[in-house]
């Protein structure tokens, strides 16, 4: 630890996307002593391909929409283990926060009356006497996720938030009552580690898809937060719910929104069937991304799927025209010639099920603050360590999430994170400080990198990783071949032991920090594995062929995944929303 | 193929130099450039590089190919391979970090300096600020701006002035707030660009819109920009 720098804050965001730079705004503007960590300069984080939308009841598009049929959709989308009081919440506050950002000046498309656009999303209805199709989701063009993010740093700019940019995190910092009291962080430019001391850490690190083969997810998305709270021996909270995307572009992966879905476009099988006319009677395209995504698996499955390989599904757009298509969807024609070849005004658009985004992630409360099973069962709150967005569980998504709602999540619990802190502040939030044993804890990674000798190299292991879990813990899931899956993690395991950093240097070492994220996608893939093995039901995005249907007498409950012991236990999902009447759960029918 | 790589690591190296590489490109398939690195850097992990998204969106691999500013991600071989050999060099005219890392602190000075978020000064609504679609689309072809400093850095007056020509990319943003019918600080904002270096450095070479990735056009929002700095000064 000597020589080690020492930077010290109140409050440190980890993490520069959506939620993070919502929580960092609140905490600037609060005047609390803020830094927000990020290994990518702020606008190239994930929330940037977002293309849809942020559903959220503004009353746009019809003007007598509710919050409460948002928040009944979204309870129904998460197949009932969402938590109630926390979607209360959310849909509740949903429309300040995207007033919020219009007066932050993120450019939404327009009504003829001047508000904003909002399409129509799948899963959306009237409440729960009126299936009609609700259009919700309110839309910058299919740039939605773009021009937010990029709204948010400018918030950010003119808040006068101080950015780490280009900094990774490499492991929480505990203290011996196992308070979390900081970060071990490197500049990546210049190689120096440092320990970053805060009352307040929150992890806003976003998804793990790179723990899967086909992802739509950016290459940063390695699990950074959970990992890091994994291995500081927190729980992660329904780690076995990852959404597969029903449109990711064949071959690529690249995503296509569901807004195509949303602005009339529709899948068709081999036969040129419009198939989910079967599967979803009522909503059709727009069920429940788990239930298309499914239903395009069976198409495939029984031999109707597309191409020489009989092997994905076509969305087909055309009819649309192509006026609509360059208004409402410029930035999916571009992906779609750059990355299918295909023009949509011409052609339909190849499309696979791909992996998307993790319902799962750091249990916490509404307020941010992360949350660990006691021996007895009980919720304790974990001092010093907060969550939000996806890297958190708080728990909005459940077995399912619905379109539209990560970004709804991401600036409502990034704010409400940032309001929590600045009331335990002002309230004399204080920790022990940390010993020298407890800063080595956390620096032991990168030292045991920087002193390999001889070993793998991080790609090859990566590799097995990646074709593991797409292999074994995919769409569809079974016991018996999800525990040949687990023993292929356990001996990738031991590889990772064995991992070798042949560059030492220090400056712009992206070596470095592509193993070090390795033993994250490891971290969050056992989670994965071993919470989807645990789960005897098949619920939302869980789908088990020997266990086929949901079981609420066992499992209307979260799964907790111990790192520690590696086990499994429950956790009681909320039915107790504030102001309503709680949903109680029911068939799921689209 | 034979790629050439621009290499500088500045913990060993005096001065840089062009590594060629051998890549095993897999049959019939048309891979981005961003993938060709990927198999360089499986074969040499000391090669370094900025990606993110992979899809086009998020500004991270903004490179030179073959002499051309482009993002890696979306460069398809078939673009830009000439004779089989295909030179990589990072964003000219920033300084070097290491290999195609690019110090990008200038580029990122100019756009705050333009005041990139919106200011108004009346109290904000209980719900949206209203704009027409008419209003909103003058905002089309500039918001979409993902900052990979492909047009400056293909800019021969950024080049020469980066500290104080604000460049295509800063002005580009500069005109997406002058044009927004929510911003209320037009002539505080001209104002500020109102100098003989800011804005009137540029000189029409149009190299911006020849390489922009985005398909946007900075030299057509600097025109809007001078028009309305003339207009104001009559």
């Amino acid at each position: 630890m000597a020589g080690l720098r020492t930077l010290n804050y109140d409050a440190i965001v980890i993490g520069g996307g959506g939620s993070g730079m919502r929580a960092a705004l609140q905490l600037t503007e609060s005047g609390v002593k803020t830094a927000c960590i990020t290994k990518v300069f702020p606008t190239r984080s994930h929330t940037v391909s977002a293309q849809g939308g942020i559903t959220c009841a503004i009353a746009s598009a019809d003007p007598n929409d509710d919050w409460r049929w948002h928040m009944y959709d979204t309870v129904k989308g998460s197949d009932y283990i969402g938590d109630q009081d926390a979607i209360e919440y959310m849909c509740s506050v949903g429309p300040q926060a995207v007033f919020e950002l219009d007066h932050m000046g993120l450019p939404f498309s327009r009504t003829e009356e001047g508000r904003i656009y909002q399409r129509p999303f799948g899963g959306q209805s009237k409440g729960p006497d009126n299936p009609t199709q609700a259009a919700r989701t309110c839309a910058a063009a299919d740039r939605t996720g773009h021009a937010l993010l990029h709204a948010l740093y400018q918030g950010n700019l003119k808040g006068g938030t101080t950015f780490l940019n280009e900094w990774y995190a490499v492991d929480l910092v505990k203290n011996q009552k196992g308070a979390v009291v900081g970060v071990i962080a490197i500049c990546i430019e210049t190689g120096e580690t440092v320990y970053i001391k805060a009352k307040a850490t929150v992890m806003a690190t976003g998804g793990a898809g790179r723990i899967y083969e086909s992802t739509t997810n950016a290459l940063i998305n390695t699990g950074d937060g959970m990992g890091m709270a994994l291995r500081a021996g927190f729980h992660g909270q329904d780690m076995e719910m990852w959404q597969f995307h029903p449109t990711g572009i064949y071959g690529a992966g690249t995503l296509v929104t569901e807004g195509c879905r949303g602005e009339g476009g529709y899948l068709i099988n081999s036969e040129g069937e419009r198939f989910m006319e079967r599967y979803a009677p009522n909503a059709k395209d727009l069920a429940g991304r788990d239930v298309v995504a499914r239903s395009m698996v069976m198409e495939i499955l029984e031999g109707r799927g597309c191409g020489p390989k009989k092997d994905h599904v076509l969305l087909k757009l055309d009819h649309l025209g192509e006026e609509t298509l360059n208004l409402r969807l410029p930035g999916i024609c571009e992906l779609s010639k750059t990355f299918a070849h295909v023009d949509p005004v011409k052609a339909p658009v190849p499309v696979v099920p791909t992996c998307h985004y993790m319902m799962g992630g750091i249990p916490t409360n509404i307020g941010g603050e992360a949350i660990m099973q006691d021996s007895n069962g009980n919720d304790q709150i974990i001092e010093g360590l907060y969550a939000c967005g996806e890297a958190a569980c708080v728990s909005v998504h459940g077995a399912n999430r619905l379109g539209g709602n990560s970004l709804l999540d991401l600036v409502v619990f990034g704010r409400a994170a940032g309001l929590q802190i600045e009331k335990s502040i002002r309230e004399g939030l204080v920790h022990d400080e940390a010993s020298e044993s407890d800063v080595e804890q956390a620096l032991s990674r990168v030292n045991r990198l920087n002193s390999s000798t001889s070993g793998e190299s991080t790609v090859a292991v990566k590799e097995d990783l990646q074709r593991t879990m797409q292999l074994y813990f995919g769409v569809f899931r079974e016991g018996e071949s999800m525990q040949k899956g687990l023993k292929m993690l356990e001996e990738i395991g031991e590889r990772l032991k064995n991992v070798h950093l042949e560059d030492k240097s220090q400056a712009f070492n992206t070596a470095r920090i592509e193993a070090l994220e390795l033993d994250n996608l490891y971290e969050v893939a056992v989670a994965t594995a071993v919470s989807a093995e645990g789960r005897k039901e098949s619920r939302g995005a869980h789908a088990r062929n020997d266990f086929t249907e949901r079981d609420d007498e066992n499992w209307l409950k979260h799964s907790i995944f111990n790192p520690v012991t590696k086990e499994l236990t429950k956790r009681d999902v909320n039915f107790a929303p504030k102001t309503v009447e709680a949903f109680p759960p029911k068939v799921r029918s689209y | 193929m034979l790629v050439s790589i621009y290499r500088y690591n500045p913990e060993k190296d005096q001065v840089p130099y062009m590594e060629d590489i051998e890549v095993e490109i897999p049959e019939g398939r048309d891979l981005m450039v961003l993938d060709v690195l990927h198999l360089v850097k499986a074969k040499d992990s000391s090669v370094a590089y900025r990606r993110s998204c992979r899809e086009g969106v998020c500004g991270s691999d903004g490179l030179n190919m073959n002499g051309k500013n482009g993002l890696a991600c979306i460069t398809p071989l078939s673009d830009v391979v000439k004779k089989g050999k295909l030179v990589i060099r990072p964003l000219p005219g920033l300084p070097v970090i290491r290999d195609l890392v690019v110090d990008m602190s200038m580029f990122y000075k100019q756009y705050e300096k333009i005041k990139p978020f919106l200011i108004n000064d009346t109290p904000a609504p209980a719900i949206e600020r209203l704009q027409t679609p008419e209003e909103r689309e003058k905002l089309d072809g500039l918001y979409e701006c993902i900052l990979c400093a492909c047009c400056s850095t293909a800019c021969p007056s950024f080049w020469w002035n980066p500290d104080k020509f604000v460049g295509p990319s800063g002005l580009l943003q500069a005109y997406r707030f002058l044009a927004d019918s929510r911003d209320t600080a037009t002539q505080e904002r001209l104002a500020d660009l109102d100098d003989p270096f800011s804005v009137f450095r540029c000189r029409g070479i149009m190299n911006c819109v020849n390489v922009c990735p985005k398909g946007l056009n900075p030299t057509r929002a600097i025109g809007h920009i001078r028009g309305m700095l003339l207009q104001r000064s009559t």
